[in-house]
């Protein structure tokens, strides 16, 4: 990441509001995303980060609050003399044209001589690993291909910010992982804002720098991928973000947790303030742990019988019905020597933290 | 090999639907006056004979005045119609679809006849002008099919792509929607012009003294004589609209290929 603070954020978004007719689409959007920053918007279908997206493209005309790129306010300012190019979900790369055509469609209009477009786009192409394709018709390219041609097109203008919409929604697994790990490396090479929307919480914690979290057209919370994971503000982010248990308390002195026993208020993260009367606890899987014989817990430990066992092969999820509990809590394991996956119904010794539980007041 | 019940329907009705069409050419050659087996011998006489009927070349001017006038007008506004089915939503767009593709199942001679009563109502002369409006309303439905088909397979995105790049949305439309519709262009401008080529009534009804080719075919029937060079000029007319039907749906065709779309029905 290569902030650059100093002058000031390259957008900005003040009260951003959007209704369609009745439907409040966004509300009261405001944040700030920095120049060089890998910012994403992520959230369920629906909850308005496209929208979002496309407010700042220029697509959407918001209903209220501003937009500024770069201290500009934007209100008015068609797509096309906006700083921004975008990756559409589709790719919508130009059928009837040739790859090299698409990727030079936007310099049409820069007014650089015949040699230097040729050159901008051999170095386009070379820059997303397609510096063989550029004579192809673009109706026969690969899913992945597609994506390139796109970053390409969208990059060879050198915009101040390139908007992601579901980029890598369309390919298939192994090849999104991959793709994740390209266009961090792409983006920390040429140092453009990226804003990316995405409903994949893993494809956002992996690859941004920032992540706004929204629901029914709010931001839920703005925060790094860690602070979002170890610390999610509300009880919604937490179920949204990863896995987490959900294990119903009681905080009064103390904080007393269903199945696991009482636990000190300090030290538990709190992340809504002090709470009174019914909560809930969160805890994320990695932070229990099957205890083997030999083994004891580093802080505490509870009994419980396994109820199910997903195998990942490097690692295995399990279910275990904890004493005293309705609902089993999951927990995951790395697969080492000497730990052998256990049975459905074999009785489990679990050890758990305080540190790692999160707390919510319900 | 075993006789197919299916099948042989299948040929009974392919014999009934062409064999007409099949004995018009047949009687175009023969060298005789008389439309009856058996034939006589071969000729080119009845097509020459075309040649020196002015009549003829006024009505077959008037049809290609019509004709193209028709296709051009049919296709525009069958653009728009087809762009504002496929891109926007507004109220009621069903029952204004279905009120635009409606000629398509009216009869056409109820259609002449509200199109004569009004146009009188109006105290217009019926003239090629009229006729022109006549065909192009019968047209639309058809132009439309043909272009919502090629709109309807444009992803949206593309014209926003075109202008996130820097494209106005003029520019947009013309670097990148025209090029992807035109096959489709180019088929509904050849679909309309047979079709208003081919058509009678409403031409037989708003043609006031200036007749179509197929008005003044129908008024050469009253002449047994001239009956051969009617079947020559029928001859040329079916000749000409199996063409430019091919031709049509090999554009629909490219057109979609080009966009590396699967074919889904069509005229042929």
């Amino acid at each position: 990441m290569n902030l650059d603070m100093n002058s000031g954020p390259l957008i900005s978004l003040n009260g951003v509001n959007k209704y369609y007719g009745d439907y409040h689409a966004l509300r009261d959007i405001s944040a700030e995303i920095g120049a060089g920053e890998f910012f994403s918007l992520l959230g369920p279908s629906g909850c308005g980060k496209t929208t979002l997206l496309r407010a700042i493209a220029g697509f959407e005309e918001i209903s209220g609050g501003t937009i500024t790129l770069s201290g500009k306010d934007m209100a008015g300012v068609p797509p096309n003399l906006r700083p921004t190019n975008m990756v559409f979900q589709s790719y919508a790369i130009f059928p009837h044209l040739s790859v090299e055509q698409n990727v030079g469609f936007g310099l049409r209009k820069s007014g650089m001589g015949a040699a230097n477009k040729a050159r901008a786009i051999g170095a386009a192409l070379d820059m997303v690993g397609l510096g063989h394709l550029g004579g192809r018709a673009a109706h026969a390219l690969s899913g992945g291909q597609r994506q390139r041609v796109a970053l390409a097109r969208a990059l060879i203008l050198k915009p101040k910010v390139l908007l992601l919409d579901e980029p890598l929604s369309a390919l298939d697994r192994k090849m999104r992982e991959d793709m994740q790990v390209e266009l961090m490396k792409l983006q920390r090479e040429v140092g453009i804002t990226f804003v990316l929307v995405t409903h994949d919480q893993e494809e956002a914690l992996v690859m941004s720098d920032r992540i706004a979290v929204m629901f029914e057209g709010e931001i839920a919370q703005l925060a790094d991928p860690e602070e979002l994971y170890r610390r999610p503000a509300t009880k919604r982010v937490a179920d949204f973000i990863g896995v987490m248990n959900f294990l119903p308390a009681q905080a009064g002195e103390r904080l007393e947790v269903a199945g696991l026993g009482p636990v000190d208020l300090e030290g538990v993260i709190s992340p809504q303030g002090a709470v009174s009367g019914a909560c809930s606890v969160g805890l994320r899987p990695e932070t229990l742990s099957l205890l083997y014989d030999g083994e004891t817990a580093r802080s505490r430990e509870v009994r419980g019988v396994v109820d199910e066992v997903v195998y990942y092969g490097d690692m295995t999820y399990y279910d275990v019905r904890l004493d005293g509990l309705e609902a089993p809590v999951r927990l995951s394991m790395r697969n080492t020597v000497g730990r052998d996956v256990l049975d459905v119904g074999a009785q489990a010794r679990v050890g758990w933290d305080p540190r790692a539980m999160v707390v919510f007041p319900d | 090999m075993r006789i197919r019940p299916l099948g042989v329907f299948a040929v009974l009705y392919l014999v009934f639907l062409y064999a007409p069409i099949v004995l018009l050419p047949l009687f175009a050659f023969n060298d005789g006056t008389v439309i009856a087996f058996p034939l006589r011998g071969f000729t080119w006489g009845w097509f020459a004979e075309l040649g020196n009927i002015p009549a003829l070349h006024e009505a077959t001017l008037n049809s290609l005045i019509i004709a193209c006038s028709v296709a051009i007008l049919a296709t525009c506004l069958g653009m728009f119609a087809a762009r504002a089915a496929t891109r926007y939503n507004f109220p009621l767009k069903g029952g204004i679809m279905g009120f635009i593709m409606l000629p398509l199942v009216l009869p056409e001679v109820i259609v002449a006849i509200s199109l004569l009563v009004v146009l009188m109502q109006l105290g217009l002369e019926t003239s090629i002008f009229t006729i022109i409006l006549g065909h192009t309303l019968l047209c639309m439905p058809f132009a439309i099919a043909i272009l919502q088909g090629s709109f309807a397979g444009l992803d949206q995105s593309l014209e926003e792509a075109a202008v996130d790049l820097g494209e106005t949305r003029a520019g947009a439309f013309r670097l990148v929607i025209l090029p992807l519709v035109v096959p489709g262009i180019i088929a509904s401008l050849l679909i309309c012009f047979i079709i208003s080529l081919d058509e009678f009534i409403i031409a037989f009804f708003l043609s006031g003294n200036e007749p179509t080719l197929p008005v003044y075919l129908w008024g050469q029937l009253r002449f047994p004589a001239r009956l051969p060079v009617v079947m020559a000029l029928g001859t040329i007319l079916v000749a000409l609209s199996i063409v430019l039907l091919i031709v049509a749906d090999g554009f629909r065709r490219r057109g979609l290929r080009k966009m590396g779309q699967n074919d889904a029905g069509g005229f042929l």
